[in-house]
């Protein structure tokens, strides 16, 4: 899921600057997970900016803004309230926004930050395990991403930087490296580390930034 | 005469480092490289060491050249995607810059420009790799060069890395890809290189064993927490902490150290971080 925080809220109330009117949107998958964009985080939302003078005319939780089609039917739904704003605010990702602000003619605003990709840890803690790269490498390591979870997106081997087995940019995070040879002894396929494995196709990464086909 | 050769001819190679300024003027850096002409076979040219800016590693590395040093140009992998990691290659073997030391490069949130993109497009095995191709006279995208040089490729290596058996692949994959010869991180004592060399025992390849003379009791604690994975022994600690000079104790500490090991290993890099300046005294005191 797509991991997200709140934007500071006098940042939002900056971008909002000069617009009375503000209608709230939120997310039913990842923001809501991540309680950025749930329906109380959104009734939340919806008190501060009365409280600041703003004007809600409505709220709607999308069960996934980023499925589009649902996303322009829930607006039609609450098209009274919709047609009257002057602003939308998206409780959700970068993608809940576009698909909010492509359905709609008034300004559209984020309301939180996009972090990344991450899987749930345990509650309220997520770990950012793959980055979308385009060409998935995990076979050759374990089933262990360095590409994601090492530092300097490293594909032969540690960078000899790590402080007790912990990474050079952040003492928090073990060396993705130590848990890729401990995965690989475990299961006696350590000799494939000795490959020369070539740099990455960044080609391969895709940021299409068009409809792709799927199908 | 290029590394290459002096391995060849000599029984004891002494290489050391120099960085660029952060500057544009060169005259005292090559001031010191003048001091120790003739007393070092190479020096190495440090490629925005520890992610701080200065100026390029090709351009000093010429510059010393000029001067009669053999250098060895540093090219981390951490500021330049492929085309100029090989643009730098092909420009190092114009200039006749023979010895190259590969390395992935500290990460930029280390350096004076936190905030810079991290760029580490290849790694340091591929770039190894793609100058011993180059010198076959073909570019990483398979496109053939007009001209082409050859180059004397080294690597860096972590004798204290654990699992050390992670470390000794890498290193092997290093002399898969090309590397002739390694610069170690620093040995303060004996054992932990008579360690090393036992582990390293019957590898193709040189390994010039890192030397770090201590500057002060500050670089001890800081060496200590955030750089080396073994601390520095605590005896070296308590003879720095009480000298009453105590650069110039950690400069006879390292002096000591150089003869103590010198018939044991062919090689030494000796990196003075920040005491440059003292080499020559650190020459004398090693009798070297």
């Amino acid at each position: 899921m797509i991991i997200t925080k709140q934007k500071d809220f006098d940042e939002l109330l900056g971008m909002m600057d000069g617009q009375d009117s503000v209608f709230i949107v939120g997310c039913g998958e990842c923001a809501t997970i991540c309680r950025t964009g749930g329906e109380k985080e959104v009734a939340e939302m919806s008190s501060k900016l009365t409280e600041k003078g703003k004007t809600v005319t409505g709220t709607a939780v999308i069960n996934a803004p980023c499925l589009e089609l649902d996303t322009r039917r829930v607006l039609r739904q609450n098209k009274v309230a919709v047609d009257k704003t002057e602003a939308i605010l998206v409780l959700a990702c970068g993608a809940g926004v576009q698909a909010v602000a492509e359905a709609v003619n008034c300004s559209v605003y984020p309301g939180c930050d996009s972090l990344f990709l991450g899987n749930v840890f345990r509650h309220q803690h997520f770990y950012e395990k793959c980055s979308t790269c385009g060409e998935c490498v995990i076979g050759n390591y374990g089933g262990i991403c360095p590409v994601t979870r090492c530092s300097k997106s490293l594909l032969n081997g540690p960078c000899g930087g790590s402080i007790k087995g912990m990474c050079e940019v952040d003492n928090k995070k073990e060396c993705v490296w130590i848990s890729i040879y401990d995965r690989m002894k475990k299961s006696n396929t350590i000799d494939r580390l000795s490959k020369v494995l070539p740099a990455k196709r960044h080609s391969a990464g895709t940021i299409p930034g068009r409809v792709i086909n799927g199908a | 005469m290029g590394l290459r050769e002096i391995f060849v001819q000599k029984d004891f190679v002494v290489t050391t480092e120099i960085p660029p300024p952060k500057g544009v003027n060169t005259a005292s850096s090559l001031d010191i490289a003048k001091k120790i002409l003739g007393r070092v076979d190479g020096i190495n040219v440090t490629d925005n060491q520890r992610g701080i800016m200065r100026m390029c590693s090709l351009a000093f590395s010429h510059l010393l050249k000029e001067i009669g040093h053999n250098p060895i140009m540093q090219a981390c992998t951490r500021d330049r995607n492929r085309l100029a990691l090989q643009s730098d290659i092909l420009g190092a073997g114009a200039l006749g810059i023979e010895n190259i030391c590969v390395m992935t490069g500290d990460h930029p949130k280390l350096g004076d420009h936190p905030d810079a993109k991290p760029v580490f497009d290849l790694d340091s095995i591929q770039l190894i790799k793609v100058i011993k191709e180059m010198e076959t006279g073909v570019c990483m995208s398979g496109k053939r060069l007009e001209s082409s040089a050859k180059f004397f490729v080294g690597g860096v290596a972590n004798p204290f890395f654990e699992p050390f058996e992670l470390e000794l692949i890498k290193i092997k994959k290093k002399i898969d890809a090309g590397a002739e010869f390694f610069q170690t991180q620093p040995f303060f004592d004996k054992e932990s290189l008579e360690k090393f060399l036992e582990e390293v025992r019957g590898l193709n390849t040189k390994f010039l064993i890192g030397i770090s003379p201590i500057k002060s009791i500050k670089m001890i604690n800081f060496l200590n927490e955030k750089v080396l994975t073994k601390k520095i022994p605590e005896n070296i600690s308590k003879r720095v902490e009480t000298a009453e000079n105590q650069t110039e104790e950690g400069i006879r500490i390292a002096a000591e150290f150089i003869r103590e090991i010198k018939g044991m290993v062919r090689s030494i890099h000796i990196m003075p971080i920040g005491i440059e300046s003292y080499l020559p005294y650190l020459l004398n005191e090693a009798e070297l």
